[in-house]
């Protein structure tokens, strides 16, 4: 099973990129967490420049590959003035273009999220589950907030807290499950 | 079954005349009421047995809209989800006159979610066509809760409460031709 992870913040120590990387260690058996890396390179979305007979730019055609061969995808979002981050929104607002084919279209996801504050983008999260609820995904309803992310992470990129690591299990498990029967078959 | 009815209904199956046919639906969306149905569905009307049994199946993603996304919005799991639940069916369970009314109860199954629907309305009864079919005519409503079948999508208004209702007013109107 190929779960895609998509990391809201461009930062090379991202929280949210540590939060995915933990996730990974913690899926079962047959499931792989790839992180899609190139969200920096995602151009401002402009109708002028999305006309259906010419190739979308190279970043959008790998994010768009990568999601199609994704079983699951995984997004771990930080919060930026209440919200999601806007080059992630901007790289939905491509990805829901037009929205009967947009790759994410019934595919199942789910929204985790770190911050150096106390709640753990969890307005974020809402936030991007909406969105992606919008663009036509199967969206879990859970959340992860992970606050004080400075001090989140053990020296092995684990969640130090362990009642947070459950939770994670639990969101992985969820979304797993949305696909289980399928993949398996 | 009531008498008038029963003398109305020839005793056979009857199909659905879908040119002659709609099955809509109605909610309040902000200021005003959003009506449209839906292209595909079938309805079978049995009266072979003791009880009239009409059983209907609707295609959701046969939804008539304008806008193109909105077709795809609502084909999503935001509603309909339409690629684990293809079809709106329902069955009924009793068939009854209440005055000149048509009561019809039934089994209502939306997004996996089976839930008990009383139906009212008329019964037109058996006619022969000008082709010589016998045909009927059922006209029926029922208003349902679209959250007790899991459609709960909404969006908060800027001033206070919610875009959509949870009240639908569904509404068919039917005509059946006995099979020959």
């Amino acid at each position: 099973m190929n779960v895609l992870g998509i990391s809201g913040s461009l930062r090379g120590d991202s929280h949210n990129t540590k939060l995915l990387r933990a996730a990974a260690a913690m899926l079962p058996p047959g499931a792989e967490l790839d992180v899609w890396e190139g969200l920096k390179a995602v151009p401002p979305y402009d109708a002028d420049d999305d006309q259906r007979n010419e190739p979308r730019p190279e970043p959008l055609r790998s994010l768009a590959a990568a999601i199609e061969r994704a079983d699951v995808v995984l997004f771990a979002t930080p919060e930026y003035n209440h919200s999601i981050p806007g080059q992630l929104k901007n790289a939905l607002d491509w990805l829901s273009r037009p929205l009967a084919s947009s790759p994410l279209r019934n595919k199942p996801v789910a929204v985790v999220g770190a911050s150096s504050g106390l709640f753990g983008a969890v307005w974020a999260q809402a936030e991007l589950r909406k969105v992606l609820g919008a663009i036509g995904a199967r969206v879990i309803d859970r959340e992860l907030p992970v606050g004080l992310a400075d001090d989140a992470f053990t020296a092995e990129g684990r969640l130090a807290d362990e009642d947070l690591e459950l939770v994670l299990a639990d969101v992985l498990a969820e979304l797993v499950d949305e696909v289980r029967p399928a993949v398996l078959a | 079954m009531t008498t008038a009815v029963q003398q109305n209904l020839p005793a056979a199956t009857g199909g659905l005349d879908t040119t002659h046919s709609t099955a809509t639906f109605a909610i309040k969306y902000m200021v005003s009421t959003f009506r449209t149905g839906f292209e595909r569905f079938d309805v079978t009307l049995d009266t072979t047995a003791d009880q009239p049994r009409l059983t209907g199946s609707v295609a959701p993603d046969s939804i008539s809209v304008k806008d193109e996304n909105f077709h795809a919005h609502l084909q999503s799991p935001d509603f309909f989800d339409t690629e684990r639940h293809p079809a709106i069916t329902f069955e009924s369970t009793s068939w009854r006159l209440d005055g000149d009314q048509l009561v019809v109860d039934g089994d209502l199954t939306i997004k996996g979610e089976k839930r008990p629907v009383e139906a009212r309305g008329e019964f037109t009864a058996a006619h022969e066509d000008p082709w010589g079919n016998t045909r009927v005519g059922i006209t029926l409503e029922a208003i349902v809760d679209r959250s007790h079948f899991g459609l709960t999508w909404n969006n908060p208004l800027p001033k206070g409460g919610l875009a959509l209702a949870s009240d639908v007013r569904l509404h068919v109107d039917l005509q059946l031709v006995k099979a020959s």
